[in-house]
């Protein structure tokens, strides 16, 4: 259950920008989470829901959680595979010399903001 | 009038985590300080392991010994009493792993300039702490008997982190249906270059082992 915590390093990073550049509000939040990130989207929301009634910016601001897909390199064979389906183990030659290539990050992408003028 | 625009961001978030310790890696090792990070679940004897390591090489080197858990102050007496060394504990308020900061925050509050070993004795949680980079110069994963030989492959992140791997509590095998052979090779599936120690803090089985291996990675940061 660390969402919570990678929930409030995204907040507080989204309201330092908002401070920054003189927002009125956060209108959205576009996050982008890999496959194999360990974070569990439905929990992330609530956690996100749960948070956002706290901040200055975001009371309002919906979340999109872009989905990158898990792939892994295969240091043997040079193939690339999903990680999901075949984790450690290459499915083209049977290597267990992969790496992960994608599917690990936790970006925060961009906002969409509402200025005064 | 309201102005609608995107901002872009693009921030890894784990981002500041990992340039926090790879700067503290790079003071530790000007410093010539080793910072051994142990992390397993709870109750497979990090603390015995810890006591008994200490005791082994604390003629020979300046050891100090941070204890984190989440609450209580058990752990940090019973190293103090048993080893004499200088130890602190620290306590993450809930959380489930110890940050970058938190790690740097326990260094500064022990006093490290006077040592040539830091021990740091993470939350017992194989899934949190993996994930967030202490700044240590080496990762020892532990892996006690009565967990079952099939942890690394329920936990891979917390194998592909390790440094080396000691599975403790050897002395208890009989009792328990845990096979060395798969022990070893799930590891390896997991880390292949990662050193595996069978040991037993209890009885000292092993010990010898993986003493030696912690002083290499001693002598690693005072070259």
């Amino acid at each position: 259950m660390h969402e919570l915590g990678i929930v409030v390093h995204v907040i507080e990073q989204v309201e330092k920008v908002a401070e920054e550049n003189n927002v009125e509000k956060v209108a959205r939040l576009s996050l982008e989470v890999g496959e194999v990130s360990s974070v569990v989207p439905d929990l992330f929301r609530d956690c996100f829901e749960w948070s956002k009634k706290k901040t200055k910016y975001l009371q309002d601001c919906e979340l999109e959680l872009i989905i990158l897909e898990g792939l892994s390199y295969c240091q043997d064979c040079g193939e690339t595979y999903k990680t999901t389906e075949y984790a450690k183990k290459c499915p083209h030659c049977g290597s267990y010399n992969t790496y992960l290539v994608t599917g690990n990050e936790i970006n925060i992408k961009d906002i969409q903001v509402v200025t005064r003028t | 009038m309201e102005n609608v625009r995107v901002l872009e961001i693009k921030e890894d978030i784990a981002s500041r985590n990992n340039e926090q310790a790879k700067s503290i890696r790079a003071e530790l090792k000007e410093k010539k300080i080793c910072f051994l990070n142990i992390m397993s679940s709870p109750g497979s004897g990090k603390t015995t392991l810890i006591v008994n390591l200490v005791n082994r090489l604390k003629d020979r080197y300046r050891i100090g010994v941070i204890e984190a858990d989440i609450d209580s102050a058990v752990d940090a007496y019973t190293v103090a009493e048993k080893t004499g060394v200088k130890t602190i504990q620290i306590h993450t308020g809930g959380a489930c792993h110890l940050t970058c900061q938190m790690s740097y925050d326990s260094l500064c509050a022990l006093g490290v300039d006077d040592l040539d070993l830091v021990i740091l004795e993470n939350i017992g949680n194989l899934v949190c702490p993996a994930e967030f980079d202490t700044g240590a110069t080496a990762n020892l994963v532990i892996l006690s008997v009565p967990e079952g030989d099939d942890k690394p492959l329920k936990y891979p992140l917390m194998f592909e982190v390790a440094s080396a791997v000691a599975v403790t509590k050897k002395d208890v095998l009989p009792a328990f249906d845990f096979s060395i052979e798969s022990a070893e090779k799930n590891v390896r599936m997991r880390k292949p270059d990662a050193p595996v120690f069978f040991v037993s803090a209890a009885t000292g089985e092993g010990m010898d082992g993986l003493v030696s291996y912690v002083e290499g990675e001693i002598a690693k940061v005072a070259d």
